[in-house]
């Protein structure tokens, strides 16, 4: 077999055993599930009518484009926990002493995880319709935006992976994972406007790279008011090149860290 | 041929404490189809020497080549050629016997249907057909480890690494698992094997190296090792406020040192002729008016190799200060 035949085969291989293991700890699914569903109606309903919309429009509108991306965001604390444990109970002994590829292991994790991913994103998109969220956006447009998230998603789990490499325990592993998301997630627009945040604080935002791919699942759903302006910056002038871009360098950094981080892991 | 080649490893690790070698020179080498048992303590090097054969780490120091090839230079060959059990089971929880089993053929990249009949021979060869679509958590501990051992086998491997096989296991699965290893070695299998309990060694290993503190301090088969010993023990149990005149007597028939195990007035003395040294012993005692419970006379057992080698128990707690010394000891003697 060529080395792309068998690193495609392992990580089917691994990805397999990771959507087995998933199947098998359905609660962890259905947490997930309720955890996105509730995120959409706090916000709808506690936020909603708070806050007002530059440009005038609806703030379910405005919010379903930062719940998305906050929540797949999120999921990369799922893969840097499930990487912690599988470095901490010796499986990436029994792997790394296999003829096997070596990227096989990230990427069937992070596969894996993509696809819990789509599930807790087509709930939220469910919860939205329910509570009001609307497009008018051509349909290939809406699904350029769901492969827009799917694509920072698979970015992000691949930091989750590094992080999970890199700390000593699971039990670090759960607080590590998910608490740089916070400040990274709340510094942006995804669920309050740009424009009401102190001068001092707009271009860190705007340079965050949760804005640009919130921005640019906004304009791709067509959640974005008609007479709206957005801020000069260029992320939020180009949000769907500012956002591929920001994902692209993201996974050429967090790939090669992460193949590396797992060769010398086990060797702790 | 030897199977397994190690030649002067060197593995150190950055502690907080400054570094500890892990390895300090081991030499290993393990002719096709033998059993090697690595008998020391716990921290005593021989899971890392294990990890640098298997490929998991590199050697600071040194060369090792398993099947004829460097694990350095083409680590990925050297995995097709070996099977690694551990000591920490590593199945997995969520998937069945089964599946875990099909995983593997699938990473040594078997072929789906080669796959599956592998797994199916190796759940009947581990008694584990019943519980085969099972997921693995609900397993005993022997039923992991016997699953985990079979994960080692899936591609037929001729070199098998045992990391400490049969720790934790009660003593009826520990006793099944050596079966199934024993049969492994029929078959021409080469074997590794490490372990901190002497009778695994005694049962299982054509030739063992003791391994203290990263360096191997004795070689050869048990019998030689025993043998190097001297004779046999006399093992004398007196009674009450006589252990001091039980050491007398026995003094004057002792070719080394007499141990005194005080809580169980037990004194054992290594002797040149064993039923000569009884018969001596015995009128000694009368001589002298010493009360004996019992009185034994046994062969050397590897737990008397490894105090006389290393000046402590193989398989007892290390003393509280224990975890300095090793770190100490072998730089200053190594230079």
């Amino acid at each position: 077999m060529s080395d792309l035949a068998q690193s495609v085969s392992d990580t089917g291989t691994i990805t397999w055993r990771n959507v087995t293991r998933l199947r098998r700890q359905p609660d962890s699914i259905v947490f997930g599930i309720i955890q996105s569903v509730m995120f959409v109606l706090l916000f709808a309903y506690v936020f909603g009518g708070a806050i007002a919309v530059p440009g005038g429009g609806d703030y379910t509108d405005f919010l379903m484009g930062g719940i998305f991306v906050q929540t797949v965001a999120f999921t990369c604390a799922t893969t840097c926990i499930a990487m912690a444990d599988d470095l901490s109970r010796g499986v990436f002994d029994r792997f790394r002493s296999l003829p096997m590829s070596r990227s096989a292991v990230l990427a069937g994790r992070t596969f894996a995880d993509l696809a819990f991913a789509t599930v807790t994103t087509a709930a939220m998109a469910l919860t939205g319709l329910l509570v009001g969220w609307r497009t008018d956006a051509p349909v290939v447009s809406v699904l350029g935006g769901f492969a827009l998230l799917a694509l920072f998603a698979y970015a992000f789990l691949w930091i989750g992976a590094v992080i999970g490499l890199s700390v000593r325990s699971v039990e670090v592993a759960q607080t590590a994972g998910l608490i740089w998301l916070f400040p990274l997630t709340f510094l942006s627009n995804a669920f309050v406007p740009l424009e009401t945040m102190p001068s001092w604080l707009q271009p860190i935002a705007a340079w965050n790279p949760i804005s640009a791919v919130v921005a640019a699942v906004r304009e791709l759903f067509g959640n974005v008011p008609p007479n709206y302006v957005a801020p000069d910056y260029w992320p939020l002038q180009n949000p769907v090149l500012a956002s591929v871009l920001w994902c692209l360098v993201i996974l050429a950094v967090f790939v090669p860290l992460g193949v590396s981080r797992y060769r010398r892991a086990a060797a702790r | 041929m030897s199977a397994i080649r190690a030649e002067g490893l060197v593995k150190v690790f950055p502690s907080r404490a400054g570094e500890v070698r892990a390895l300090d020179g081991v030499d290993l080498e393990v002719p096709a189809g033998t059993v090697l048992g690595l008998l020391g303590p716990n921290g005593a090097g021989k899971t890392t020497t294990v990890r640098i054969l298997t490929t998991l780490l590199t050697p600071d120091a040194g060369t090792a080549t398993v099947h004829g090839i460097d694990v350095a230079r083409d680590p990925q060959s050297v995995r097709r050629s070996i099977g690694l059990s551990g000591q920490y089971a590593a199945v997995d929880e969520y998937l069945t016997g089964r599946e875990n089993l099909l995983m593997i053929g699938r990473l040594y990249h078997l072929g789906g249907a080669a796959a599956r009949t592998r797994a199916a021979e190796l759940l009947e060869e581990f008694d584990l057909v019943d519980a085969a679509d099972r997921p693995t958590k609900t397993y005993s501990g022997g039923m992991r480890r016997r699953l985990d051992l079979a994960g080692a086998l899936v591609a037929r491997p001729p070199i098998i690494f045992l990391d400490e096989p049969t720790t934790g296991l009660d003593p009826r699965s520990r006793l099944a698992l050596w079966d199934v290893i024993e049969g492994l070695v029929r078959g021409g299998t080469t074997v590794l094997l490490t372990t901190q309990y002497l009778d695994e060694a005694d049962k299982l290993a054509d030739s063992i190296a003791v391994v203290d503190r990263g360096q191997v301090i004795a070689r050869g088969t048990s019998d030689e090792l025993k043998a190097r010993m001297g004779g046999e023990r006399l093992v004398v149990t007196v009674d009450h406020g006589q252990l001091e005149a039980g050491r007398g007597v026995l003094g004057g028939l002792a070719t080394g040192p007499i141990e005194v195990e005080e809580h169980t007035r037990t004194l054992v003395a290594p002797v040149a002729s064993g039923s000569t040294a009884l018969i001596e012993a015995v009128r000694g005692f009368d001589e002298a008016g010493v009360r004996v419970l019992d009185l034994a006379m046994r062969r050397p057992t590897l737990d008397d190799v490894f105090l006389q080698l290393t000046g402590h128990h193989a398989e007892a707690e290390g003393p509280p200060d224990a975890a300095d010394a090793p770190a100490a000891a072998p730089k200053g003697a190594s230079r």
